[in-house]
């Protein structure tokens, strides 16, 4: 009969621990110390490959591919969504379809971000900009690119811009980024 | 609905890094303070608890799916009924609004709403980017997801249609900085000047390090009673303040989760849905507001919280509060930003939209005794963060708001002194107060009103 393994190879973890501290003796007297004993950290690594879908708002993504700035609209009552919503918030109607590319834009709110998520650090100092359109009821999330992030000035809201998109699609909403109209 | 009382509340130390224990032992710090300040011992409260609800933000910081039932199980809970809720910044106020509603509704006669979080386990950059996955993972965290980054283009909005400024912000720091340091659960306990805040390093423009709270370990609970729960506990020889604590009101409100998205109402819209109610009142207010509008102001837009405005209307409401500057002894406000601080004064109703920043340097929210090193205009009306809030703190997200439900009934109770082991931050003769939790750039928020009985 064959004999099945019974002892775990101990080298799958990785690592190999030697000479962790312990009292010699295991009377209750003697392991009141480790009461004082400091914490046991162990550090890993922590990754995940994950599969997102825009879902209804796949649309948006491929317009920007294709240099044109999609944004959603209740068919009924006209408001407009500059972040696509694939269903109205008011009626509750499904949105159609709209390209805003070329509706006069301008700067509603901004920052400079000198520290930021770790994804994003390498990026940092950058512009983030809230983007307001002519008739338009929402507003849109993006990079604000053209200006020095070294001299932040609340003048910037307000300033008129225009989309720019990258010329080799990745599929995120910063395939499209703002920079000042008159560049 | 029932009476709902709040009884007694426990904090653990709120510290950058807590790896001496796990968090469920953390909660067990605060739970067991509770205990003791009922004057119980743990068998015999949890004879008498009918059950909990749990408070946590993140799955990602403890990388832990089900952490509640853990602490529930830790805490000899095992088999009472409990859950968890999560509503991210604003999970503690849920927590404790959902601890009301199981009293209040006769549900339960002693509910314990407890909650921690532990943010130390990755850098602080990843923190950042874990709190940033609560932005919309389409359209605003690959954009550049980071939570400063949005408070602080909320804020350039305020200062531009407002005239807010940075160094306004900034006694909102040093307020509550020295607040804190008499406050022996803060994390951060120092002195600072408004030139300390503005040198401090830029992390979104405007906001500076001192504008911003920090990342913490810690927990908090609070034990909520109806009077059968609370004859129940003096019958076992509980021994409980008087005159009691009652929760007295709350509301909540919400709001769009992509700033991009939020309204922007016209005057009429903003009157009939969203004035408080002596801004309806008063014809000096609203000719204001017109005044407000005719230069392009919209509502809430994106400096605004639709959600607070929403919250703190509901919770005056069922409290029966109608001039909440004059009516509220002090307020523990979720303060994550000194910016969101001053935002929420004008959703709170504690001054009008466009006046949150003279307001903030006014000395109407400071306290009153302590030397702040700031020349200060008005006296202290009603403190607000008298604690230090969660600039000065910390902010380990699901205890936050029942830190504040804390510190709220020792205010109430008369209490700091006993458990500061300094009295500087008794509010002298408080009868009422305001908790205030917020999440996520004003997506949940909830307002609680405790107040003494008699």
């Amino acid at each position: 009969m064959t004999r099945l393994p019974d002892q775990r190879d101990e080298t799958l973890g990785g690592y190999i621990v030697h000479g962790v501290p312990f009292p010699v003796e295991t009377d209750p007297d003697a392991l009141a110390i480790l009461k004082r004993l400091a914490p046991i950290q162990i550090e890993y690594p922590y990754q995940v490959t994950y599969l997102h879908s825009y879902g209804q708002d796949s649309p948006w993504f491929a317009g920007a591919a294709n240099k044109h700035l999609l944004a959603t609209q209740d068919p009924d009552s006209g408001y407009t969504y500059a972040t696509p919503r694939g269903h109205d918030m008011f009626s509750g109607h499904e949105t159609r379809w709209i390209d805003i590319t070329d509706r006069p834009a301008k700067v509603h709110a901004f920052t400079v971000c000198h520290f930021g998520s770790e994804e994003f650090l390498p990026e940092t100092p950058f512009v983030l900009a809230l983007i307001e359109f002519e008739d338009v009821n929402t507003l849109f999330l993006t990079r604000l690119m053209g200006v020095d992030p070294h001299a932040a000035a609340l003048d910037w809201i307000g300033m008129d811009v225009k989309p720019r998109f990258l010329r080799n699609s990745k599929l995120k909403p910063t395939d499209v980024y703002f920079i000042p109209a008159g560049n | 609905m029932r009476p709902v009382y709040a009884l007694s509340g426990g904090v653990s130390k709120f510290a950058k890094a807590r790896p001496d224990k796990t968090f469920q032992a953390i909660i067990k710090e605060a739970y067991d303070y509770a205990i003791a300040d009922l004057g119980l011992d743990f068998p015999t409260f949890t004879r008498l608890v009918d059950g909990s609800v749990a408070s946590y933000f993140s799955d990602h910081f403890t990388r832990q799916l089900m952490a509640g039932i853990m602490a529930q199980d830790y805490l000899g809970l095992c088999p009472k009924p409990g859950h968890r809720v999560e509503g991210g910044g604003a999970t503690g106020g849920l927590c404790l609004q959902e601890a009301w509603k199981s009293i209040a509704s006769g549900h339960m006669d002693v509910c314990v709403a407890y909650g921690f979080e532990t943010m130390s386990h990755v850098e602080t950059w990843k923190g950042n980017e874990f709190i940033a996955l609560a932005s919309d993972v389409s359209w605003d965290y690959p954009v550049g997801g980071f939570y400063s980054g949005y408070y602080a283009m909320m804020v350039t909005r305020h200062m531009k249609e407002f005239g807010t400024t940075v160094e306004q912000m900034a006694a909102v720091s040093v307020k509550n900085h020295l607040n804190a340091y008499h406050n022996p659960y803060a994390q951060k306990r120092n002195r600072y000047t408004i030139a300390d805040v503005r040198a401090a390093p830029m992390v979104a423009w405007p906001l500076t390090r001192l504008d911003i709270c920090v990342m913490s370990d810690g927990a908090a609970a609070v034990v909520l009673a109806s009077e059968d729960g609370l004859k129940r506990l003096e019958q076992a020889g509980a021994k409980v303040a008087r005159p009691l604590v009652r929760v007295s009101g709350i509301g909540r409100g919400t709001d769009a989760m992509r700033m991009s998205d939020r309204p922007h109402v016209d005057y009429d819209t903003f009157l009939r849905d969203y004035a408080t109610e002596q801004e309806a009142a008063s014809n000096e207010t609203k000719a204001y507001y017109r005044k407000l509008w005719d230069h392009g102001t919209r509502y809430p837009g994106v400096h605004s919280f639709r959600a607070g405005r929403t919250a703190g209307n509901m919770a005056y409401k069922h409290a029966g509060i109608h001039d909440p500057l004059k009516e509220l002894d002090f307020i523990e406000l979720h303060d994550a930003y000194t910016s969101s601080e001053v935002q929420t004064y004008e959703d709170m109703g504690l001054c009008r939209y466009g006046e949150g920043g003279p307001f903030a340097a006014s000395g109407k929210a400071f306290m009153p005794g302590i030397d702040y090193g700031l020349k200060l205009a008005e006296k202290p009306i009603c403190p607000v963060n008298p604690s230090g809030g969660l600039i000065a703190c910390g902010h380990p997200v699901g205890a936050t708001g029942l830190m504040q439900g804390v510190f709220a009934v020792w205010q109430l109770q008369s209490t700091i002194q006993k458990h500061f082991g300094d009295a500087t931050l008794q509010v002298k003769d408080a009868r009422r107060g305001a908790i205030h939790s917020h999440a996520g750039t004003g997506t949940y928020v909830t307002v609680s009103i405790l107040e003494r009985e008699g």
